[in-house]
This record gives C-alpha cells, sequence and structure tokens, in this order.
C-alpha cells in the first residue's frame, strides 16, 4: 500500500509493550498546565508570528496524498513533515509566495487549494461575477417592467399570508 | 411541445457531456510530476544499510548526490512499512545486482521510517543489493515531490531526472530506463565506469564525523 | 443460494419497471385507463421486488454468506452486527440497491396517494419514475449487482472501511442523504407529468411537488448536518465541511431546491416565474443526478467517493439522457409558461425573493464551477489544479453574508407594497439585534469583517424573524385572549408553512452563527506529552492520564486518556484514541470530542511512543460548534411543520374524489399530452 504508515506493523509491539507498561502517571510529578505545555512548546511556540504564517500558508497548500484536506488540516505524517519543511523555509526568510512556488516546483500547480488568479483560472473567479452581474441586470430589467404593467386580470389570490 | 426550442435547450446539455466523456480518459488521482526534464535536486544523507558487494557503501557514510554525477543513479523511496515496496523489491535488487559493473547506481532513500525496523526488512526480504540512505525529515523526499512509497527516480548522466515510477518498478521499466539512458552516457563514462570497480565512483568524500572511525 | 434467489428478484424488477413505462405510455397514448393502472402496478410490484432484494441482502450481510460477492467484499465475522447491518450502503453496489429501494418506497407513497387524480399527470409521473428506476435496476443486474457468487466461498471477509464502521452517524448520514437525493425525483417526475400532460401552465401540479420538495429538502439538510457531523467526529482534522466534490454534491440540489421553496411562493401567490421553478425543479433533480455522478463514477477524485468500475459509463449514459431529456422538455413548454409579470412595488417580498433567488443560484454556480473546474482545466490546458477551501470560503462569503442579511428582510416585508411607513417600521428595530450581535461578535475578539458581518446579520435576521412571531402572538393574546402557548400553538397551526419557514430560518442562523464562531475562534496546539503534562488551548487545560492499548475482536486500539483540568479538578476525561485494522496499513483517527454549549474540546491523537511514555495530542478549542448540530435540528424542524398539511384550508380538487372513470378522459386542451 502507498499509504502513509509505519502503525500498522508497530501496533502489534505497542500492545505488547503497553500491556506490560506500569502507570507512568502516578510517578510523575504534578505540573501546572502552563509550564507543561510551555516547557514541551518553547521551541516551537515562541515565536507565535511563524506560527501564524505557517499556518497561513499550510492551509492553502494540498495534502498530497490525502484528498482534499489542506497541509494545515490533515493528520497524515508527510503533512506534518511538510508543515515543518513550511515553517523551516519561512524561519529562513522565504516569502509565503516564495514557499507555494517551492512546492508548485515539487508537486505541481495541483498542490494550490487557490488557483492562481492568472490566464484560464481568471475563467473559475470571473464567472460567478459574470452571473451575478447578469442576474442582477435581469432582476432590474424585470422589476421595471413588472412594476410598470398593470394588475394582472386573472392574478391569483390563494393564499393570504 | 416547441421543437425547435426543445432543441437548441437540449444543444446545452452537449458540452457537459464531452467534458464528462473526457473526464472518464482521465484518472484523477493520477498527477503528473513537474520534475522530469529538471535538475534532481541534490541532497547529502547518511548511509545506514551498506548493501551488497561490489556495491556497499560503509554505513555512516554521507551520500552526496551530486559527486554521483556522469552516471546513472536510480533512487529508489521506500519504507519497511509500505507493502508495495515488497512486490517490486525482489526485482529491483537482482536487477542491480545484474548492473553491478555498469555505470548505473542505484540507491534506496528510506522515507518516513527508522533505520532499526528498515534494516529487520531488509534481512527478512533476503538483502538488498545496493545501499540505502535515511532521509529523517523527509526534506529530501518533499523535495523529489513525493506522494508515498515506492517511488523510483531515474537520474541520467548529467543529473536530471529523466523519468518517475510511482509504484512499484518492474524488471522491464528498469531495463528500458536504465539501458536507454546508460546508451545516452558519453563514451568516456562508459567505459571509464566500466572498468573502475564501483566502489570509488559511490564512495564520495566522507564528510559525515560518522565517518571516521 | 441467497444470492440467485435476490438476483432473480432484482431480474423481474427490471422486467417489471420497463413493462411498466412501456405499458404507461401506451396506456397515456391510447386512453387505456386499465394499461395505466397496469403501470401504477409495476411501480407497486418494483417496490416489493427491490424490498425482497434489500431484505435478503440483510439476511446474507447478517449470516455472513459469504458466497454473495458484497458480503465477501464488506463483510467479516468479527464487524459488530450493528455495523454489518448498515454497511448494506457501506460501498458501490450495496449503495445502489438501497437507492433503488428508496426510489421504490418514494414512487409507491406518491403514486398511491395521487392515484385517483384525474388527468394524465399522474401516470406521467409514474411513467418518469419507472424510467429513474429503470435504470438502477439496470445497473444492479449488470454493473452493480451485489449478488454475484463468489466460488470457492470464503470464510471471512475483510470487513466495512474503516472510516464507516468507526461511528454511529455513519447509520444514520447516508440513509438521509438518498431520501433527500431520491426524494427529488418525485418533484421532478411531476414536472415531468406536466409538461407531457399539458397540465404544465396550470399552478395545480404544483401543489404536490412544492410538498415533495419540503420532504426531500428536509431530509436532505438533515443528511447535509449529519454528514458534517460525521466528518467533524470521524476525520480528525476538527472540520466538518471541506468543499470536497462529494459534499459540494450534496449541497449544490440544496442551494436550488431552498431556491424553489422560496420562489414557488411567488408562483403561487402572483402567478408568476411559472418557467424560472420548473427550471429550478428540474435542475434539482440534474443536479442531484450529477452528484451521484460525480461521487459514484470515479471522475472527480475525494475522500468519500467508492472505487468503481465500468459502471462510471452507464452513469455517463444515464446522466446524458437526463440532460438532454431535461432540457430539450423545459425548451419545448417554454412559451406555454411566459406569464405576465406585475409588481406593485419594488419593496416587496417578491423582490426579496428575487434576490434570494439570484443569490441562491449564485451560489449553486459558484459551487457547481469550482467542483467541476479542475476537470475543465485539464480538458482545454492539460493542466491539473486543485479547486479547494481557500477559493470556495474567498468566493461564497459575500454570497452567505448576504443571503442571512435577506433571511431578516423577507419576512418583514409584506406582499405587494411597503408604504415607507411599513418599511421604517418593519425594517429598523431588528437594526438592534445586529448592533447587539456586532457588537458581542467584536467584543470576544472577532477581526475578519465578513465574520462581524454574518455576526450581525444573524443578529438582525433573528430579531426579524422572532418577532413575526411575537407579533403573530400578540395579536392572538389580544384578540382571543389566548394565552402564551396556546397563542404559539394556534398561530403556527393556522399558517404551518409560514411559521414552519420561520422555525428553518431561525436553524439556518443557528448554523450560521455556530459556523461563524468555530470559524473565527478555532484555536488549537499539538503537544508532545509524557504522562502527567498537559497543555493547555484558549485558557482550557487537559492532562495526559496514560496511553493504553487494548484488543477488540476486529481491530487494535491505543487510546490516550486526557483529563480537563480547571481549577485543580479534573473535570471531564476524553479518550482520542487510533484504530488499527487489520485490513488498513493507516491507523484510523477517532478523535474524542468534549461538547458543551458554549463550544467543543477536539482532543485528537496523533501519534505515540510505542511504550507508551508519551503521546502527541491535538486540542482544538471551537466555540458553539454543537450550535451548527442543534441548528441542523430546528432547520428540520421547521421542515416538519412546514410538510403538514394545514387542515382548515385543504381543498382537494373535485375531481380527485371521485372514482376512476372506466372511459379515458378526453385529454386537456391545451394538447400537451400529444408531444
Amino acid at each position: 500500500m502507498r499509504r502513509r504508515s509505519r502503525w500498522a506493523i508497530a501496533a502489534p509491539l505497542v500492545l505488547l509493550s503497553l500491556a506490560a507498561m506500569p502507570l507512568r502517571a502516578q510517578g510523575s510529578p504534578p505540573q501546572t498546565a502552563d509550564t507543561a505545555g510551555m516547557s514541551i512548546h518553547s521551541a516551537t511556540l515562541s515565536d507565535s508570528a511563524l506560527d501564524a504564517e505557517t499556518r497561513g500558508v499550510a492551509s492553502q497548500l494540498r495534502c498530497p496524498i490525502c484528498q482534499g484536506e489542506s497541509l494545515q488540516d490533515s493528520p497524515s505524517e508527510l503533512a506534518g513533515e511538510m508543515r515543518n519543511l513550511v515553517k523551516t523555509q519561512l524561519a529562513q526568510g522565504k516569502t509565503p509566495a516564495e514557499v507555494k512556488a517551492y512546492f508548485v516546483s515539487k508537486y505541481g500547480e495541483w498542490i494550490l487549494l487557490d488557483p492562481r488568479a492568472h490566464g484560464f483560472n481568471l475563467v473559475l473567479y470571473a464567472a460567478p461575477y459574470v452571473l451575478l452581474v447578469i442576474g442582477l441586470g435581469v432582476i432590474y430589467v424585470a422589476v421595471k417592467r413588472w412594476s410598470a404593467n398593470g394588475p394582472a386580470p386573472e392574478e391569483s389570490q390563494q393564499e393570504q399570508h | 411541445m416547441n421543437w425547435k426550442r426543445s432543441i437548441i435547450a437540449a444543444l446545452f446539455a452537449v458540452p457537459l457531456i464531452l467534458l464528462f466523456a473526457y473526464g472518464f480518459t482521465k484518472d484523477p488521482n493520477n498527477i503528473p510530476s513537474p520534475l522530469p526534464g529538471r535538475m534532481a535536486p541534490d541532497f547529502r544523507l547518511p548511509v545506514f544499510a551498506s548493501g551488497e558487494p561490489p556495491t556497499t557503501l560503509p554505513v555512516g557514510d554521507t551520500v552526496h548526490l551530486a559527486s554521483l554525477r556522469g552516471q546513472v543513479v536510480v533512487l529508489n523511496f521506500w519504507a519497511s512499512w509500505c507493502l508495495s515496496c515488497r512486490d517490486e523489491h525482489r526485482e529491483l535488487s537482482a536487477f542491480a545486482r545484474r548492473y553491478a559493473g555498469k555505470p548505473v547506481r542505484f540507491l534506496g532513500v528510506l522515507y518516513n521510517d527508522f533505520p532499526a525496523p528498515a534494516i529487520n526488512w531488509i534481512q527478512e526480504m533476503g538483502g538488498q543489493q545496493y545501499p540505502s540512505v535515511n532521509d529523517a525529515t523527509a526534506h529530501t523526499s518533499i523535495d523529489y515531490g513525493l506522494y508515498g512509497v515506492p517511488e523510483t527516480y531515474f537520474i541520467d548522466g548529467n543529473g536530471r531526472v529523466a523519468y518517475k515510477q510511482t509504484g512499484p518498478v518492474t524488471d522491464s521499466i528498469l531495463t528500458a530506463k536504465v539501458d536507454s539512458l546508460i546508451a545516452a552516457l558519453p563514451a568516456a563514462a562508459k567505459s571509464g565506469a566500466a572498468a573502475d570497480s564501483a566502489l570509488p565512483a559511490l564512495t564520495p568524500a566522507r564528510t559525515s564525523p560518522k565517518g571516521a572511525p | 443460494m441467497t444470492g440467485m434467489f435476490a438476483h432473480d428478484a432484482l431480474l423481474v424488477s427490471l422486467f417489471a419497471v420497463l413493462f411498466g413505462a412501456v405499458i404507461g405510455t401506451l396506456g397515456i397514448r391510447g386512453h387505456r385507463q386499465d394499461w395505466v393502472q397496469l403501470a401504477f402496478g409495476s411501480v407497486y410490484a418494483n417496490f416489493v421486488l427491490v424490498t425482497i432484494a434489500t431484505l435478503a441482502m440483510i439476511y446474507a450481510l447478517v449470516t455472513h454468506d459469504y458466497s454473495v460477492s458484497y458480503v465477501a467484499q464488506v463483510g467479516s465475522n468479527e464487524t459488530p452486527l450493528f455495523y454489518t447491518v448498515i454497511s448494506l450502503w457501506g460501498a458501490l453496489e450495496g449503495s445502489i440497491l438501497f437507492w433503488a429501494w428508496v426510489l421504490g418506497a418514494y414512487s409507491t407513497a406518491v403514486i398511491w396517494i395521487n392515484r385517483k387524480r384525474a388527468g394524465n399527470l399522474v401516470p406521467w409521473a409514474a411513467v418518469t419514475l419507472l424510467v429513474v428506476a429503470l435504470f438502477f435496476a439496470i445497473l444492479l443486474v449488470w454493473p452493480a449487482n451485489p449478488f454475484h457468487s463468489v466460488f470457492p466461498v470464503p470464510s471471512d471477509g475483510p470487513g466495512p472501511n474503516p472510516l464507516l464502521q468507526n461511528h454511529i452517524l455513519m447509520a444514520v448520514h447516508p440513509p438521509l442523504l438518498y431520501l433527500g437525493y431520491v426524494g427529488m425525483s418525485v418533484p421532478f417526475a411531476f414536472a415531468a407529468g406536466a409538461m407531457f400532460s399539458g397540465e404544465v401552465a396550470s399552478d395545480d401540479w404544483i401543489r404536490i411537488s412544492r410538498t415533495w420538495t419540503m420532504i426531500a429538502w428536509g431530509f436532505l439538510s438533515a443528511a447535509i448536518i449529519a454528514g458534517m457531523w460525521w466528518s467533524y467526529e470521524v476525520l480528525g482534522w476538527g472540520g466538518y465541511w471541506a468543499w470536497d466534490p462529494v459534499e459540494n454534491a450534496s449541497f449544490l440540489p440544496w442551494l436550488t431546491a431552498t431556491a424553489y421553496l422560496h420562489s414557488v411562493m411567488v408562483q403561487e401567490r402572483r402567478g408568476m416565474l411559472k418557467l424560472w421553478n420548473l427550471n429550478l425543479m428540474v435542475g434539482t433533480f440534474v443536479l442531484t443526478i450529477l452528484g451521484t455522478f460525480l461521487t459514484r463514477s470515479g471522475i472527480l477524485s475525494s475522500v468519500h467517493a467508492f472505487t468503481t468500475g465500468t459502471i462510471g459509463y452507464y452513469f455517463l449514459t444515464f446522466i446524458g439522457i437526463v440532460l438532454v431529456w431535461a432540457l430539450a422538455m423545459v425548451g419545448g413548454v417554454s412559451d406555454k409558461l411566459k406569464t405576465r409579470g406585475h409588481l406593485e412595488s419594488v419593496t416587496s417580498r417578491e423582490t426579496v425573493f428575487l434576490f434570494n433567488n439570484l443569490f441562491l443560484t449564485a451560489f449553486m454556480f459558484t459551487v457547481l464551477v469550482g467542483t467541476l473546474f479542475p476537470l475543465v482545466a485539464e480538458a482545454l490546458r492539460g493542466v491539473k489544479v486543485t479547486v479547494g477551501q481557500p477559493f470556495f470560503d474567498k468566493m461564497t462569503l459575500p454570497l452567505i453574508s448576504a443571503l442571512i442579511f435577506l433571511v431578516g428582510v423577507g419576512p418583514a416585508l409584506p406582499w405587494g407594497s411597503a408604504s415607507r411607513d411599513v418599511l421604517k417600521r418593519k425594517l429598523l428595530p431588528p437594526i438592534a439585534g445586529a448592533v447587539v450581535m456586532g457588537a458581542i461578535g467584536l467584543a470576544v475578539g472577532a477581526r475578519n469583517p465578513y465574520a462581524v458581518l454574518i455576526f450581525a446579520f444573524v443578529g438582525y435576521s433573528a430579531f426579524a424573524n422572532l418577532r413575526e412571531y411575537w407579533i403573530g402572538m400578540k395579536a392572538r393574546h389580544a384578540a382571543h385572549g389566548e394565552n402564551w402557548g396556546l397563542a404559539l400553538t394556534r398561530l403556527v397551526g393556522g399558517n404551518r408553512r409560514r411559521y414552519g419557514g420561520y422555525v428553518a430560518h431561525l436553524g439556518v442562523l443557528l448554523v450560521a452563527l455556530g459556523i461563524a464562531a468555530s470559524q473565527s475562534f478555532r484555536r488549537e496546539r499539538e503537544a508532545t506529552l509524557e504522562p502527567g503534562q498537559s497543555i493547555t488551548v484558549s485558557g482550557h487545560t487537559a492532562r495526559l492520564k496514560e496511553v493504553w492499548g487494548r484488543q477488540e475482536p476486529q481491530r487494535a486500539v491505543i487510546g490516550a486518556t486526557m483529563e480537563v483540568v480547571e481549577n485543580g479538578k479534573v473535570v471531564a476525561t476524553a479518550d482520542p484514541r487510533m484504530n488499527f485494522y487489520p485490513t488498513q496499513s493507516a491507523p484510523v483517527p477517532t478523535p474524542q470530542v468534549i461538547s458543551s454549549i458554549s463550544g467543543d474540546l477536539y482532543f485528537n491523537l496523533m501519534a505515540f511512543d510505542q511504550n507508551g511514555s508519551h503521546a502527541t495530542v491535538k486540542l482544538i478549542v471551537q466555540p458553539l460548534v454543537p450550535w451548527i448540530w442543534f441548528g441542523g435540528g430546528v432547520v428540520v424542524l421547521g421542515a416538519i411543520i412546514g410538510v403538514f398539511p394545514k387542515r382548515k384550508r385543504r381543498t382537494v380538487p373535485a375531481t380527485a374524489r371521485q372514482p376512476v372513470p372506466a372511459v379515458p378522459l378526453p385529454l386537456p386542451t391545451t394538447g400537451g399530452g400529444e408531444a
């Protein structure tokens, strides 16, 4: 299977080792929430701006092995590795556009969840607005014409509101 | 019924039907790689499995792709948890043994796995002719636009990706691709590599700190 | 044994529907009422036969009869009984069988209820339903036959797709979806019947089609919400809507059906928009078939798509026929539906409905274009592109905001015309709701302009809709001295459709609020914890108690017990898990959600160490998510209120209760029956 995980083989091992595992929770010193959370995350969460930017880029890139999920949302390992790479590249000073361009050069335009607004893709962006404008025009003309009409002779009044 | 309008309206269905008919000729899951034709992304990765003579590399050495320039390189991305990798392994390893004297280098790249289970896997599969390096951060895998394993990249003597195989490779694919890439090498490279032992060409500068005994 | 027998039943049903469609057409053309009765009979017979086949399939699943191909494909000895039964719709062939059964049930119900109605409307509708049934019968007998006999008979099977046996909502979502999707065939059949019989310009048939649209719409609404809930609870990324092609496919007909349920009121009241309404109804049906086609043919890749073989070509043929048929039909009768429009005033409910329809149609169009664009781009440019969440969010947010605003404006404006004074009285007070909700949104930290706008519009529209209730109840209270509860009951009972509609509006607003809040204020963090360590997100702290594992008959389970800690006390625990199925190389994540009225704590186990010394857990804090599910329930409640007929005003055409004349009625003078 061309699928993510090494877990399939790990599972039986895990079950065996867990069966023999003492409960570690009691043995651990109680820690306050914040120190525990921060101690683990001090390295990665120190720069929340970088994290926010990473999230921004990762949510615009498609996870290659999942279908339609973004790198940000996918729990798959490849997506996790790609998120790390996004972060590394941003930390090295690349702009979000450059990071996205890197992924496009590796995986093709397909990896962009938000197609680039140029060339033929403009059709995609324009079509809804074209329909909306036509629709507004139709409503304008119809309302104007119908307002000018007198009441129809056999107008139905079956239901009061 | 107003037949004229009827037919005109029905004509609107035609482009949609044609579009769907076209869609059937395509596999939505087959995404072409942009890599073929471009320079293969360079990497330096540590060897964790040495392979078998005459194409061994010491464990702990660093392989630098650029130093293999001038020969054909076959990069096979694999993992011990990957079922399809089992399907291709025997043919791939046998092919590498058969071509050991030719100007082609085979290299396994371990993706998303640990050396220990990978080494067990190699033993279980009855050995692996060529050495394997470990891509622990998966950066190289992403550099190659990897979707999953196995994927195999054929790199020509100039360091360009000539072809990418998604999914298991077979002997016939290997033969066709490797033979044509070797044929395209300049004559000097062909004779030079064949005359030498395979080892010097595959053993680049020892950049890894672990390399020193 | 079971398989052969059931396949024979399907084969007979194929002949029954074929026979019914032919004899029905001949009967209508030849004025042979007895032949038309035979067509009705084949509708019922088909239902009985498909029911037999479906029961046989359930029996085969439950008894693990692996000689039946479908059972060998989705069954396993270890799968719990409940999931064994619902794996009826877990893969392609079974879902088509179930689909055919739902179609049979709908057809039988609607034809039986209307069997005595005079004219050719019902016979033509029956023929249309039989033709649709014929397609599914063909699928079931040949390319999607679930009853192939397997030899040698395996002793066990792989079990259903783990994603489908991981959550109880899988028992709810697919049947609701089929009830919604297939239900749209009924109004379509009546539209087709009206066009063939020449009754299309009359408004009478609209009543039948509107009622059945509302039923199907209620199911479809419930299905969409249940599908969102299922994704949320099962897929592990903490979201409920990803604009996946399959999700879009369920949403497209919902949008057009919603537009229809609004604009049909303009037709009933004003006799206008007849052609437009016909388009919406036929369009809704076409979109359900398109959705089925996109999701079952494997033409677009999707999380939910089934793997397919040749069945795609059958679907392609069928959708081609449906498209040509529908367009030709509508085109052919279009000039009969020209109506002389009249509006007393631009500021009226009619005008609001026009905009409502425009925005809903534009919404549908945007989603449709986005869904199909990858195919178009590949065909014309030869390049694979993806159209994903960022595109859909960006393009649809303005339309969603506008629609939420109209939910408030529509009910406030009277039919006909509104004076300046009425406008002021009706449209100004709800601004208070907008200000309050907008301010709340800003106060809790919403900064995205659309989020603030949606908060404000939800406030506006909720105020306006509740006010309609309040005004009605106050009037009854004052006029009849009824207590408030009675006033409410009588108010709703007196005009179920109207007040059911307002209930549905409130449900939609709750859903919108839940989505806006959860999207705006979602906070997440992923951390690798040792037992005893904790993770904090937006003031919520959870501590890892232990990592555990256990073996279940059909799977192995690894879990991490997380304790939610408040002020040093454990207030709740969650067990996000990974389930390992022997047939799957990847584990199936099983997130755990702790819900409260203010929002959810969403736990997902991302990784764990093999000796249990640590686990990587993702904690997502999302406010107001349960409001989406609750709002969905309110929408469905609104549909249920609206579907019940008004007892007092129920008028049945006089002819309908008369015995069916043995001599066929003359065709209506409009003469469409000859077409």
